[in-house]
């Protein structure tokens, strides 16, 4: 079976709308420095590097992993670069954990990013689709109709979105590398902001952000001498489906509940929500925070709103939901889904600063992508699996 | 390391365009044939990578409707690399070595068509410093060529690989272009960029390809001689052409030694320009005895993602039709051979 592997070291840059200050490479370096020094190793012990990010055109770089290879430390190393759409971030430490899964190697330097400063991302993400009029504007032109879906099916009333979106807010403001710092957050406020893709109101979105999340994933022995504590991996899954067929459930995907319940076959998991400390899990619309509740297993069908309700997810309760502020308070597209893998990694690390939550030691960590149809997680702890 | 087998490969013949079919419908049969040609069912596959590239599009997520040509549900545990589908491959062997699977589907495709790959091809390059100067894929390839000859080669070694892939590429009917021609009159035509003329470039091509991996007693029961894969390996080199000797392929050489590229009887090279065929040999060390391209290579037929895939499941065909015992397939990515993977299959 696959040999035990550890996140032994975490960079992130502080996210912001516009990195002006470094170029693409610089951006990198500045994430991958800080993970190499946490991991206390230097860049000739890493034996490959993975990189990952969402479409090349976000940047107007064919493949960046040609020109990034110098600035990694790359150079006589195997280097890769993949890209499953909003999920890549979580599936690009999936493949780097996977080389040392797999007994290749001993340590593997993973970096997701994006510089979104360089062009304009919702028009990136106005993909047109099949037999249907171009009428979609941004991401959250897709997901809204499937919102009001969910909002349909479960009866959850208006004001859950919104706490979603203060509560992140008010996480985000304990984490020194999330964008949006709002001191004055507040339930008008959010409710007052306009309406973009009803339900989704501007502060119901993500931002758009600059930014580098970097992670050193090592084998047994590495982990066992790293200089901090590791997070060991307990699972990995990944799954998809395709985009649209008549019969599919785009709002509770199969893909997604096939995926979490592989990871807790891995994990030993049998009561998600009591063995579970924390989760970091990837909502860049308010909404799906209770909808993913229902997804992973946290909730029963129609009943995860109630979880945001009941203050369930908030920093003080009993599975808290993105206490880094989540993906609604910074988004750097093709890193998202790595930030939620390495803020999950931190928390059983023990290492998240002001928004530790207290005795996390079983975390997971959730990526989703295209028409939530690919998913990435893992599940991490302190103790060895 | 697990063993692990290439049992089936499937390509579409290489076109310059192929403009009655988008990708997912040039996808769905080379699939199709790929997991047939493996017997094992569509259901069983375990793992599923693929390797393509949004620019050839001009669209973003073009690996999301691939996925419609798989047969994704029950949901599929899935990946995708925006790389030539080479390094599917090789992400799919990783996959495979932890045990838990016994099969994997990889494919690419790439429409070079689409757009005009020569300007495409230049936002690869330093977005900074190189990119705005707007060097086009075949001016960067005449720099290296140009440097290799300076180094001690002449044109007519260039003229003898064209005249000799486009040979071999008549017995080969998934090749785009093929033709005999005598290397003294090939040199007697003008240069395209100096020092390359039209014959040492590749031809613009559509195309996509699949391929089955299979692991241990998987392998030996659906496939009579599987290709084993006895060693896979890649690297990467500076992206700077000035940094780089680029006379010489010191990443394909590392790859080569890490794959145990040796003692194989045939190897297919993807060197997509034709000076960049000799710079492959010597970095591999390969002797006289090694038959080189039998298929015709990247010069008979180049769709951009899928040519380095293709390289290596040419070399597998070899081994499973019981033409060789002893085969290497070789990919490159980048400017100048930037980027290279070295795969060695062996029947047992």
């Amino acid at each position: 079976m696959a040999e035990t592997c550890a996140v032994v070291g975490i960079g992130q840059t502080k996210y912001s709308a516009t990195r002006g200050d470094v170029s693409i490479p610089g951006l990198l370096r500045e994430a991958a420095s800080r993970a190499l020094e946490d991991a206390g190793c230097g860049w000739t012990d890493i034996d490959a590097v993975v990189i990952g990010k969402a479409p090349d055109m976000f940047e107007g770089v064919v493949m960046p992993e040609l020109y990034l290879a110098d600035a990694l430390g790359a150079v006589g190393k195997p280097m890769m670069r993949v890209h499953t759409a909003g999920s890549v971030g979580g599936s690009t430490a999936l493949v780097a954990a996977s080389l040392v899964q797999a007994g290749i190697h001993r340590r593997v330097l993973t970096v997701a990013f994006e510089k979104q400063s360089e062009s304009e991302a919702m028009w990136a993400l106005s993909r047109p689709l099949p037999f249907a009029p171009p009428t979609l504007a941004g991401a959250g032109g897709y997901f809204a109709p499937l919102i009001r879906a969910y909002i349909r099916r479960s009866n959850a009333p208006d004001h859950v979105g919104i706490m979603v979106g203060v509560k992140d807010r008010e996480n985000a403001l304990r984490n020194p590398y999330a964008h949006l710092h709002i001191e004055d957050i507040s339930f008008e406020m959010v409710a007052e902001s306009a309406m973009l893709w009803d339900p989704i109101r501007y502060l119901e979105t993500c931002p758009s952000s600059d930014g580098a999340c970097a992670m050193v994933v090592a084998d047994e022995a590495a982990g066992d001498r790293s200089p901090h504590p590791p997070a060991w991996i307990h699972g990995t899954a990944m799954r998809s489906e395709p985009t649209m067929f008549a019969g599919r459930d785009a709002v509770n995907p199969r893909a997604g509940r096939d995926c979490v319940a592989d990871l807790y076959r891995q994990g030993g998991i049998t009561d998600p929500r009591r063995q579970i400390d924390m989760a970091e899990i990837y909502v860049p619309f308010s909404w799906y925070e209770p909808m993913w509740m229902e997804n992973l297993g946290f909730a029963a069908d129609g009943e995860g709103w109630k979880m945001t309700d009941d203050g369930s997810t908030s920093f003080q309760g009993d599975l808290p939901i993105n206490p880094s502020g989540g993906v609604l308070s910074s988004n750097p597209i093709g890193a998202s889904g790595m930030i939620r893998f390495a803020e999950a990694a931190l928390q059983v690390r023990g290492q998240a600063g002001e928004h530790q939550v207290d005795g996390a030691r079983l975390a997971l960590g959730h990526a989703y992508g295209g028409g939530s149809q690919f998913f990435a997680m893992w599940l991490v702890g302190a103790e060895k699996p | 390391m697990r063993d692990v087998a290439v049992v089936s490969f499937a390509q579409l013949p290489n076109v310059r365009s192929e403009d009655k079919r988008n990708e997912v419908e040039m996808l769905m049969p080379v699939i199709s044939e790929a997991i047939e040609g493996s017997g094992i069912p569509r259901k069983e596959i375990g793992f599923t990578v693929s390797g393509s590239c949004d620019y050839l599009v001009g669209a973003p997520f073009s690996f999301v409707t691939g996925l419609d040509a798989v047969g994704a549900w029950p949901p599929i545990q899935e990946s995708h690399v925006e790389m030539d589908g080479a390094w599917a491959l090789y992400e799919a062997w990783v996959r495979l070595q932890h045990g838990d699977l016994d099969s994997a589907l990889v494919y690419s495709f790439g429409k070079s068509s689409l757009g005009p790959l020569r300007d495409i091809m230049v936002l690869q390059l330093d977005p900074y410093c190189v990119a705005p100067l707007w060097p086009d894929s075949i001016s960067v390839a005449a720099l290296q060529a140009r440097a290799w000859l300076e180094s001690g080669h002449e044109e007519s070694e260039m003229a003898e690989v064209a005249a000799r892939s486009r040979r071999d590429a008549k017995a080969n009917p998934m090749a785009q272009l093929s033709e005999e021609r005598d290397p003294a009159t090939l040199l007697e035509e003008p240069y395209l960029v100096s020092p390359l003329r039209r014959h040492d470039c590749p031809p613009l091509s559509d195309g996509a390809a699949a391929m089955i991996l299979a692991a241990g007693d998987l392998a030996r029961e659906v496939c009579e001689r599987p290709a084993w894969i006895s060693g896979l390996d890649h690297r990467i080199e500076a992206h700077g052409l000035g940094v780089r000797d680029l006379t010489t392929s010191p990443s394909t050489a590392l790859a080569g030694r890490h794959a145990g590229g040796t003692d194989v009887e045939v190897a297919e090279l993807h060197a997509p320009f034709t000076h960049q065929e000799p710079i492959l040999r010597e970095a591999l060390e390969l002797g006289p005895q090694v038959t080189v391209n039998p298929s015709g290579g990247a010069l008979a037929a180049n769709a951009m993602m899928v040519a380095g895939l293709t390289r290596i499941g040419e070399a597998a065909r070899r081994i499973i039709d019981g033409s060789a015992t002893r085969s290497l397939g070789h990919a490159t990515s980048g400017p100048c051979l930037q980027q290279n993977l070295v795969c060695v299959m062996e029947a047992r």
